[in-house]
């Protein structure tokens, strides 16, 4: 299993664990990740609410350096956002018959040319179809029987091109889960909205709909995210969102590799355990972190 | 020449602005599976079918005067599974555009935040978070509003994730090989793009 690895702009900041437990985790699964030479930002949200070629131009940059590296190997992104974004682009240059053209004469003011040659994959679909939950069984060091995990997909890693799962009631991830040892909380929260940008913009309503999933999530052990923008909104405003609804909405927050990093015994330190933000004593001591 | 302008600030006579977004929802039923659909509907002042509508009979001030489409927070809910297969986020962001192209006062606290990040983008290639939040926070010159934020940058600067990097600026040099100024990572490939989309 070979990947091009696209961190993008959050991993380097405010998603370093995301980073280090995907590098971690990916590893220790035989994986093998080669960090995008040069990358640059995807455009986020904010492109696309500026220029519709700017976006496509931006990510498109990232897919033609991927082809440049002429390694027959998909490009695995962790951050929803810029899946979406590079996926985007992928499908477009199919739809619209002129948008390649404009991209490469775009593109060459960076000396480079993309051609559609590489396919665009978000982790949660390499951990869902590239890994197998029965090799990870054997793998797996540390006991997490009875930890009830609420699984988090969020929207854009499944919305609107993962062809693997249900868009709105996903379950492809609990075989993985229940391989750790872990048991899935029920819930039907998994594919719901966290407000994402919102937060910044527009934060009363991107607080509602954080609250309406730590509060479902209440009786799991924590949540696990796939995305670093679904991370921020769920780990980062559980005060306030308390506060505002009048109970303690408190859980912890974690990423997916984060969570197989600890099953499969990789140290604190290597998953970067330290930087997430909600993580509870009790939790902590529980799993002897 | 100044053009006349109308309250929201939309050049008068701008009868095509709408165009490509009634060309996207030209086929809607009105059946409203979108607006139920919509986990931010509750904090809209139109239902996204209501704005579809109004987009169909081209009532550009009402569209702009709303700000439903800034409260998209593109889940792609509405877009999987509008009967009609309408590209409805697409749409949002379409008008996202044209509400910051517009430079619509009313819009700048949510433009604003857009235009700082993609600023960032276009000096540094990557995003530096202390840079773009100062751009976005000092562009809506309002005190009170980073103070919402202020206990979430403290924590994410005790833990080390607001990086202080300094960023990569292009050195441009004379013929004697003396640096001129600085330009920023993207400021070509900006430009280009801005030229590609003036010529369509
Ligand atoms: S779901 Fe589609 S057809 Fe129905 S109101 Fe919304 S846009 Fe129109
Ligand atoms: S994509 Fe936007 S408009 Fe559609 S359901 Fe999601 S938030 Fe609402």
């Amino acid at each position: 299993m070979k990947y091009i690895y696209y961190p993008g702009c959050s991993l380097e900041g405010t998603a370093l664990e995301y980073d280090a437990s995907t590098r971690a985790a990916m590893g220790a699964l035989g994986a093998e990740l080669t960090e995008l030479n040069d990358w640059t930002c995807c455009g986020a949200s904010a492109a696309d609410a500026i220029s519709y070629l700017l976006s496509m131009v931006l990510a498109a940059r990232n897919l033609a350096l991927a082809e440049g590296m002429d390694m027959d190997a998909d490009i695995m992104i962790p951050c929803s956002a810029c899946y979406l974004n590079l996926r985007k682009v992928e499908d477009h240059v199919q739809q619209d018959g002129t948008l390649m053209g404009k991209i490469n004469e775009a593109l060459e003011e960076e000396g480079l040319a993309y051609n559609g040659g590489v396919k665009v994959r978000h982790l949660l679909d390499v951990m869902v179809n590239d890994i197998d939950p029965e090799a990870i069984a054997p793998l797996v060091k540390k006991n997490l029987a009875g930890l009830g995990v609420a699984v988090y997909y969020g929207c854009q890693a499944l919305r609107p091109y993962a062809t693997y799962d249900d868009h709105e009631q996903p379950r492809s991830l609990e075989p993985l889960i229940k391989a750790l040892g872990a048991d899935v909380h029920p819930w039907e929260m998994g594919a719901k909205c966290c407000g994402a940008a919102l937060m910044t913009t527009k934060k009363d309503v991107a607080m509602e709909l954080t609250g309406a999933l730590l509060k479902a999530a209440q009786g799991a052990d924590c949540i696990v995210t796939v995305c670093p923008m679904c991370e921020m909104n769920l780990e980062a405003f559980q005060e306030p969102v308390s506060k505002a609804r009048g109970e303690d909405l408190g859980i912890p927050v974690l990423y997916l590799p984060q969570l197989i990093g600890l099953a499969l015994g990789l140290s604190k330190k290597e998953l970067k355990l330290n930087l997430n933000l909600a993580l509870a004593d009790s939790f902590k001591q529980r799993l002897s972190i | 020449m100044t053009r006349k302008q109308t309250d929201l600030g939309i050049p008068v006579g701008e009868s095509d602005l709408l165009e490509s977004v009634q060309e996207k929802v030209r086929a809607c039923m009105q059946c409203g599976t979108c607006s139920g659909s919509c986990a931010n509907a509750f904090a809209m002042d139109l239902t996204p079918r209501h704005l579809w509508r109004l987009a169909q009979l081209g009532e550009t001030e009402e569209i702009f005067n709303s700000k439903t489409f800034y409260l998209c927070s593109a889940c792609y809910y509405c877009t999987l599974r509008c009967p009609r297969g309408l590209k409805l986020t697409e749409t949002m962001g379409a008008l996202k555009r044209l509400a910051a192209d517009q430079g619509i006062k009313k819009h700048k606290q949510s433009s604003n935040f857009y235009d700082a990040f993609i600023k960032t983008v276009e000096r540094y290639g990557r995003v530096r978070e202390i840079e773009f939040i100062n751009r976005y926070f000092f562009s809506l010159k309002d005190p009170f509003l980073p103070l919402g934020f202020t206990s979430l940058g403290l924590k994410l600067m005790r833990k080390g994730k607001i990086s202080l990097q300094l960023p990569i600026l292009v050195p441009i040099k004379d013929d004697k090989g003396k640096v001129k100024y600085f330009e920023g990572r993207f400021d070509k490939l900006f430009r280009k793009v801005e030229e590609l989309e003036a010529r369509s």
